[in-house]
């Protein structure tokens, strides 16, 4: 048996001698505390693992939210400072003209789907008008498998809704005693399949069964366009059973980033500008926020110390084409219109008028902020001085300079103050659908997101309160379980996007509130592979690719790295002390992450606690894109600013073909180097240009151009791992 | 001499900020406090093996004198830079698992059966919660045969660990 074997020591001894009596001795309660000890450890260092990986997610896409605004703060600063020069500035002048001048029977005839053939050969969904539960089912069911609906339908869909959404309040008002219980669904941001996983466990949208859905319905998913053809079938079915909030991306200026406007432009080639364009007037008028018997708020991300639900109904809210710049002042309509190719009918947009005044700040500068600076500095990421200084200059422009031919229009008192209460009114709007909650009392701009605030117990409090609420509802964060309270449970987040940094990132999660008001919380989470994974497994699948993620940004910024890393190794020796290694990486990537916790799964090996940092970018694996260019540092501005990068070729992209010729890619760099403040090359970016193929008569390819230079980790095609593959 | 004392200076520090990091991984509010609940799972993740007895004095040390349900950074630094420095509840090496696992296992049949095993980590020692059995089961359970072989379990996890 056990005994006579080689390993002599106490445990074993006592084992030989008892045979096959039960254990209830000492030893057994030895042995189970060392596995109990051990095991404890084990899954103690599982969940710091996962709370860095969630870091490490949630800190790369706040920053790049923040880049998206800073690089929109940069285009309007452009705009505000007119040089006849600047050539850059046509580039991109057309995203500061509003077209909700547009009178109706203009659009209707620009959206006109009647000319739209359905090919015979189309084997999609069909939709008659007006809409039956038989043909929102079938849409439905259509999507489940695969299919695509056609874009004569979309658009008139898409123009039957935006007649509904017209009539509707800026605040929805629900009762629960027309139907017994409220459905209430956090952002879904694309994933068809939590949709279809909520209709399924909770039912369809009903007369029986109502929907709240609380915005974020698009980007970063493949299937956001789905999603909105469904929410808007439904609601159209159902108006007075369903009910749909906007969201921050509900924005066309969020979407060229994020994903949504690349979505539709694939899937729609010959039709998606259009479609985008109706979006955006849909956008517009989506409804602020849904209250419940008069005691829950439900609003996209918050509320802030000032938000006030009276104006906010009062707003002429389609005016807010993007949350992120103020309308045009009303009293500006300029006399005289002009038509583009486009035949919109806009306005003449005179040069530095007041209506092209720099959205101020989407971060107010409050005399808390400065208190909560130090509070702010692990969230926090780069400093806002700069800009800060342009916008208080701009804000001191638009208080005194009126152009010329809108001089005679009204008195500048006058002007200021109705651009006071423009800025108020934007303001509420900001707020609504960009704030976060926080733990301490007080309210605080949020600078991590670029917009809105941080609110506080005290706030909620105070605001539901004022508005004689009980509770407030929003989405707008990832949560693990899907779901969180805070604020003594006064305010619920909800998020109904599954797996949305990874595979088994975190829950979804729905609400259900009947009469009495108390939220019952349903969690779920998309594809059983995820679900039948341990926690192990779970971890580690999420964890590995969000170290990949940062790798990749390492690499992005390898010449910033390793001058930091020279200055640390003035003798040249090629090593740094791990110390020092992890001020670097705080320094360079501005990313408020634990780097010594997350140390020993990005430095493989070590000598004597010293780094070979030459060898340990080899390590990182990361595939360049076999491009032979002379200029690096142009290619890692690529890397490091790939995003950004990609926004801007969207937005030049004017005609939404997915094409530009090669002087806009030129003006694209231009403009791309202007906002770093960084020189680069005419022959860099020529050099850049030869290195494509030019595909269509001298033009690139956008969504090449950009596969072409994506980082690509070298282990992701490691396939060696036991794990499973989700079905996409 | 001043090498010597720079380089323990050094140390220290070092491990200060490993402490700190850890620390504010938790620390939700931003103000430097913990809710005590999540002190084992720090104390923990530093890499200390402490049992729940010695996690309890851990956490009594660095608790306030009126427990408020959260520890303060300033108070639990000083107590954990001395459990890192002196090498307190130091690792449970491969071995000695293997061994704990094969002490359970008095038939020496390889593997343990699940109700075995459950009655052991539910009834012995330091018992785990419901919770904490279905999750080692889930990760430790052969489902088919409906048993756990302990030595595979062993090396997996250790291969994890070092991942």
């Amino acid at each position: 048996m056990g005994c006579g074997n080689t390993k002599p020591n106490q445990l074993q001894l006592k084992k030989c001698e008892r045979g096959n009596i039960a254990l209830h001795s000492s030893t057994a309660m030895r042995s189970a505390l060392l596995i109990q000890r051990w095991y404890r450890q084990y899954v103690a260092r599982l969940e710091m693992r996962r709370r860095c990986t969630w870091n490490i997610f949630q800190s790369i896409e706040y920053a790049g939210e923040q880049d998206q605004i800073k690089l929109y703060n940069f285009f309007a600063y452009l705009m505000d400072h007119f040089t006849p020069a600047s050539s850059e500035r046509n580039l991109i002048s057309h995203i500061f003209r509003d077209n909700d001048l547009l009178r109706d029977i203009e659009w209707e005839r620009y959206f006109n789907y009647k000319n739209i053939e359905i090919p015979d050969d189309y084997c999609g969904p069909h939709l008659t008008f007006p809409l039956t539960t038989c043909i929102v089912t079938e849409l439905v069911e259509a999507f489940r498998n695969k299919q695509q609906l056609h874009s004569r339908y979309v658009l008139q869909l898409l123009g039957e809704t935006w007649k509904l959404l017209r009539l509707l309040p800026n605040i929805n008002h629900v009762s629960t005693c027309h139907s017994k219980e409220i459905t209430i669904c956090g952002d879904l941001h694309g994933h068809l399949e939590d949709l279809l996983l909520i209709f399924y466990k909770n039912g369809l949208p009903s007369m029986e069964t109502s929907y709240v859905f609380n915005g974020d319905y698009v980007d970063r998913g493949k299937n956001s366009i789905e999603i909105l053809l469904i929410l808007f079938a439904f609601l159209l079915l159902y108006p007075n059973d369903v009910y749909l909030n906007r969201g921050n991306h509900e924005d066309h200026m969020v979407n060229l980033r994020y994903g949504f406007t690349k979505e539709v432009l694939g899937k729609y080639r010959l039709h998606g500008k259009k479609i985008l364009k109706l979006l955006q007037k849909i956008f517009s008028w989506l409804p602020l926020a849904t209250v419940i018997d008069q005691k829950v708020l439900i609003v996209h991300g918050g509320i802030s110390d000032t938000t006030d639900l009276s104006i906010i109904a009062k707003m002429d809210r389609h005016r807010y084409l993007s949350s992120l710049k103020p309308p045009k002042h009303r009293r500006f309509l300029a006399k005289s219109k002009v038509c583009d190719d486009d035949s919109d009918v806009e306005d003449a947009g005179a040069v530095g008028s007041v209506e092209r005044r720099r959205v101020f700040s989407l971060t107010y500068s409050s005399p808390s902020a400065s208190l909560h600076r130090s509070m702010q500095q692990r969230r926090s990421l780069q400093s806002y001085s700069g800009v800060e200084e342009e916008l208080q200059e701009q804000r001191r422009q638009a208080g005194l300079s009126v152009s010329v031919e809108h001089q005679s229009v009204c008195s500048e008192t006058e002007l200021t103050q109705a651009v006071e209460a423009d800025a108020e009114e934007w303001k509420q709007l900001v707020d609504l659908l960009w704030s976060d909650p926080m733990s301490l009392d007080g309210c605080v701009p949020n600078e991590v997101r670029g917009g809105g605030c941080y609110w506080g117990p005290d706030v909620t409090e105070d605001v539901l309160n004022r508005h004689h609420l009980n509770l407030l509802i929003r989405s707008h964060e990832c949560k693990q379980e899907g779901y969180e309270f805070c604020h003594s449970r006064r305010v619920l987040t909800i998020f109904s996007a599954s797996n949305y940094y990874e595979e088994g990132s975190n829950r979804g999660a729905y609400i259900r509130l009947g009469p009495d008001l108390i939220p019952h919380v349903i969690q779920y989470q998309a594809t059983r592979t995820t679900r039948d994974l341990t926690l192990r497994q779970s971890v580690g699948r999420t964890e590995r690719s969000a170290l990949r993620a940062l790798r990749e940004q390492f690499f992005a910024h390898k010449s910033d790295l390793m001058s930091v890393f020279q200055q640390y190794d003035p003798d040249n020796t090629g090593l740094i002390s791990l110390k020092d290694w992890a001020v670097a990486m705080e320094t360079v990537l501005h990313l408020a992450l634990p780097w010594r916790v997350l140390r020993s799964q990005l430095v493989n090996s070590t000598q004597d606690g010293m780094l070979d940092y030459h060898s340990w970018f080899r390590e990182l694996d990361i595939t360049e894109p076999n491009k032979e260019l002379a200029h690096t540092n142009v290619l890692e501005t690529l890397y490091k600013h790939h995003s950004n990068l990609e926004t801007i070729f969207r937005i030049i992209d004017t005609d939404n073909s997915g094409l530009i010729s090669f002087e806009e890619f030129r003006q694209t760099w231009k403009l791309l180097s202007s906002h770093l403040k960084m020189e680069i090359s005419d022959e860099a970016i020529v050099d850049l240009a030869h290195s494509i193929d030019f595909n269509h008569d001298g033009s690139i390819d956008i969504n090449e151009f950009m596969e072409a230079f994506r980082l690509v980790d070298s282990t992701h095609h490691d396939m060696g791992n036991s794990m499973i593959e989700a079905p996409s | 001499m001043a090498d010597d004392k720079a380089n323990a200076e050094a140390i220290l520090s070092e491990v200060h900020k490993k402490i700190s990091d850890a620390f504010d991984l938790f620390d939700h509010e931003f103000n430097k406090t913990v809710d005590v609940r999540e002190i084992g799972t720090i104390i923990r993740s530093l890499g200390c093996f402490p049992s729940e007895v010695e996690l309890h004095d851990v956490i009594s040390e660095a608790e306030d004198e009126e427990p408020m349900g959260y520890i303060r950074f300033e108070r639990f630094l000083p107590v954990m830079t001395r459990v890192l420095m002196e090498r307190k509840f130091r690792p449970i090496t491969e071995d000695l698992l293997l061994q704990a696992f094969e002490v359970l296992d008095q038939q020496n049949k390889g593997y343990l059966e699940a109700e075995e095993l459950t009655k052991y980590m539910t009834l012995e020692g330091e018992p785990f919660t419901q919770e904490e059995m279905e999750e080692m089961l889930s990760a430790a359970l052969d489902p088919e045969k409906n048993v756990i072989a302990y030595k595979d379990f062993v090396s997996m996890m250790v291969i994890d660990d070092a991942q």
